[in-house]
């Protein structure tokens, strides 16, 4: 693989971030899939990087799931996201931090339908109006999340207290980088490189000492499309999809996934399960299966977070071996202990899974 | 006959050097300017010509002899800086300082093939095993043989047809009309030289439009086996092994296809050279919007440009075979000749 | 084994890297012009077995060329070796040839795979 090209064609899509001062837009169900997330890049920004984000209570969810389920007509979905950029305007915010990629996407096509279909624009200020007597400029900077982090790539790896390197071998970990498909699928030149070789979360993995693993289907869709799994019968065509990509990356004995999106992340780390459960197979060297990770919990894993505090415990696919590989310090008796050390209940392990060896790190 | 009028000719590719030799034998004063350091153009780089296999030296060769034998001045390493028109007179400066006029103007400046890297699914210097045409040509230039990254010889070999053409996505529109017939040249060339390996042609059409291009067709899937599946391929992507595993729809069965191809080798397109782009910026000429330089009339005279006295020779007006370009470059030297001779000045 | 009320989908893209060659070379040493087939659809066009049944005498090349032999098998069984294919083709293929080959193959090859459940037989 050479690199010439891939970094001409990265230059050709550079996107530009901000510094400082953002909106936070979080996300309606990340929140239950990786509840450490969302408080991990406000604790990242706030902390260890010291910028202003703004966590508004007042907004709402961009009906996404609603918008591509087809129970939103497009209005409506342009007035939900006029409101939001009405909020921002009222706290005097330009920047927009997105938190999840199908809002995102929601926010780029809303916008781009504005640029194209300036009446489109007016309708939505007019139904603002009318709904809630609000009024909004556009927002000159929509990023997500994962393009902030990479931003700030540099200054996360000054701060590393961990990296991306195996301890036992002092080889570069082997991680494989999924981007969410409306993240720079719908419109290439609003994904940092484009949509063929994605550098938002690759240019992460390499600066924080990991190597990225190439599989040919890198750009297949996890099958996250709410059209396809909302329903029950559909699923099998959403776990396909999954299956496709694990059969892909599994000769590469990937250590971990990251991924940037909330649907791609939750499916990548329960469709192990599911596939374990309905044919036999576990991914993973000795059927521990892949780890996979939010790129927040990876950037507060590498500047030394609690893997507890980040919310790694409730993951389909235990963290641990991938911890002991970096040799991130931890207590494996607060995995299931709440604060003040109350007790959560330990979930069954399914049988598919080998259990994650606990060693005691001393912390 | 008043043959001391002067004519320049911009570029010495083959349409310039045979444009320039049959005016100098009708006795004009031609200065040839080049930008390189010799004469013959993407035809130095060409190993054998469709559809014969005649080796592409004898061509340049052949017409070398003819300077030698009906000398004008050539004056290498040179492009044109300036032009100012005034009474039918053209004033070039080249980049080497030097003023030079003219009665007549002729550009020749040619074409240039598509940069692969742009079709980044295709991986052209991103992945070990990703070849173009021309650089095939230039493996068999050398009298070699192709091999993959490790040192081997490949096993399976796939051409991928409309490479930078016929692409929105690429921002060409039009065809490059050579490209089907020089793949299906090179894999009859590979099939010589590794008669165990396949090899597959993916295209969205083939255009075997010349003579004995059907014959050559033929004889490729008859006698050489070479297997021609319709489809175009969406992307590509590297094995462990470096091998590359390659996607396109068998769209005569319907359904999507995959494979593993130890070499994959992109027929690229042919587009406009910078230097013809430059040439229409300097004289100000029309250009067609694949970005060829327009021609007056496209039944009846393809040698004339938009502007009065500016005449096109060879593959700047569009994609041209090898004879097409001669036969373009001696109709531009009488529609020259003609021209010199009715404006009496 | 839980199911969860639905089901994983096989890959219906073709693998070209596992088909079952046998039957093709064989046809195609002893009948070289198939190899000049163009899948114009000609011979399916004037085909008097398929404007009434569903049998398409293009697609046997392609079922030839992906390995697809039970599939040829039995569609083979449809052909009425009119010779009107042959009439039309524009490059002079022997189809009546490839069809009488195919049959002696497909039927052979089965055999030996022990499969009774074919209908050429």
């Amino acid at each position: 693989m050479k690199r010439q090209a891939k970094t001409r064609i990265w230059n050709d899509y550079q996107k530009l971030i901000p510094d400082d001062n953002f909106y936070y837009l979080r996300s309606c169900i990340r929140q239950n899939f990786f509840p450490g997330s969302e408080h991990a890049f406000l604790q990242i920004m706030k902390n260890d990087l010291q910028k202003n984000v703004f966590d508004d209570p007042n907004h709402t969810t961009c009906t996404g799931i609603a918008y591509h389920s087809d129970l939103l007509p497009f209005e409506t979905l342009q007035t939900v996201a006029a409101r939001q950029f009405a909020l921002m305007t009222e706290s005097g915010y330009k920047n927009a931090a997105v938190s999840c990629v199908t809002s995102f996407g929601i926010y780029s096509e809303v916008l781009e339908t504005w640029k194209e279909f300036p009446e489109e624009e007016a309708k939505a200020r007019e139904l603002l109006w009318k709904a809630t007597g609000r009024e909004f400029n556009v927002p000159e900077n929509v990023s997500h999340c994962s393009d902030i982090i990479y931003h700030f790539r540099d200054q996360i790896a000054a701060g590393q207290k961990y990296s991306l390197i195996n301890q036992h071998t002092g080889k570069p970990l082997k991680v494989v980088e999924h981007i969410g498909c409306h993240y720079a699928k719908m419109f290439p030149g609003k994904g940092i490189g484009g949509a063929e070789f994605s550098s938002v979360l690759s240019g992460m993995i390499e600066s924080w000492g990991g190597e990225v693993v190439d599989y040919p289907e890198r750009r297949h869709c996890c099958g996250f499309g709410f059209r396809q799994y909302l329903i029950m019968g559909n699923r099998g065509y959403s776990v396909s999809n999954s299956r496709k990509k694990f059969e892909s990356m599994e000769p590469y004995r990937p250590d971990a996934i990251i991924c940037n999106c909330p649907g791609c992340a939750m499916f990548l780390d329960k469709w192990q399960y599911v596939i374990g459960e309905m044919e036999g197979k576990t991914y993973g060297p000795g059927r521990e299966g892949i780890p996979v990770l939010t790129y927040e919990e990876l950037a507060g894993l590498m500047l030394g977070y609690d893997p507890w505090d980040l919310g790694l415990q409730v993951h389909q696919v235990d963290c641990e071996p991938l911890l002991q590989k970096i040799g991130v310090q931890y207590d494996p008796s607060m995995k299931f202990k709440g604060l003040n050390g109350k007790n959560l209940g330990k979930p069954v392990l399914p049988a598919c899974f080998k259990a994650a060896e606990l060693e005691v790190i001393p912390g | 006959m008043d043959q001391q009028k002067k004519i320049i000719t911009i570029g010495g590719g083959i349409a310039g050097t045979e444009v320039s030799s049959v005016l100098s034998s009708l006795g004009y004063d031609v200065i040839m300017l080049e930008k390189s350091n010799q004469t013959g153009g993407k035809l130095n780089n060409w190993n054998h010509l469709f559809p014969n296999g005649r080796p592409a030296n004898e061509v340049t060769g052949f017409l070398r002899q003819k300077i030698q034998l009906q000398p004008f001045r050539i004056i290498s390493n040179t492009s044109v800086s300036r032009v100012i028109s005034a009474n039918g007179i053209f004033a070039l400066e080249t980049t080497a300082g030097q003023q030079l006029q003219a009665n007549a103007v002729i550009i020749s400046t040619g074409f240039e093939t598509f940069d692969a890297t742009r079709k980044e699914e295709y991986g052209y210097s991103i992945y070990e095993n990703v070849i173009t045409s021309v650089d095939l040509e230039e493996i068999f230039k050398k009298g070699k043989t192709p091999l993959t990254s490790r040192g081997e010889n490949p096993k399976r070999i796939a051409f991928i047809h409309c490479v930078g053409s016929r692409d929105e996505k690429s921002g060409h529109h039009h065809c490059s009309k050579v490209c089907c017939i020089t793949g299906v040249k090179q894999a009859i060339e590979i099939a010589k030289q590794l008669p165990d390996a396949e090899i597959f042609c993916f295209y969205m059409d083939l255009r075997m439009f010349g003579l004995s291009y059907e014959s050559l067709y033929r004889e490729a899937q008859e006698k050489y086996n070479i297997q021609f599946i319709r489809g175009r391929l969406s992307e590509a992507s590297e094995n462990q092994d470096e091998s590359l595993l390659i996607k396109a729809e068998d769209t005569l069965s319907g359904r999507p296809l995959k494979m593993n191809v130890d070499l994959m080798v992109l027929l690229v397109g042919m587009i406009p050279g910078k230097e013809t782009s430059g040439m229409a910026a300097l004289f100000g000429l029309e250009r067609e919007p694949n970005g060829f330089l327009s021609v007056r009339d496209l039944h009846l005279n393809k040698n004339r440009s938009s502007l009065e006295g500016v005449f096109l020779a060879g593959t700047c007006i569009g994609p041209m075979t090898v004879d097409e370009t001669l036969e373009n470059a001696r109709a531009a030297a009488l529609d020259v000749h003609q021209y010199l001779q009715r404006t009496k000045r | 084994m839980n199911t969860f009320g639905y089901k994983i989908m096989s890959p219906r893209t073709i693998d070209f890297d596992q088909f079952d060659g046998r039957l093709l070379n064989e046809i195609l040493e002893k009948e070289p012009s198939f190899r000049t087939c163009l899948s114009c659809g000609g011979c399916t066009a004037t085909c008097n077995a398929g404007t009434l049944i569903d049998f398409n005498v293009r697609k046997l090349n392609l079922l030839l060329r992906r390995g697809e032999i039970v599939s040829l098998a039995r569609e083979i069984d449809k052909c009425m070796l009119c010779g009107k294919c042959m009439l039309v083709c524009p490059r002079g293929i022997n189809l009546r040839n490839v069809i009488m080959l195919l049959k002696k193959g497909a039927c052979r090859l089965s055999e030996c795979k022990g499969q009774t459940g074919v209908d050429t037989l």
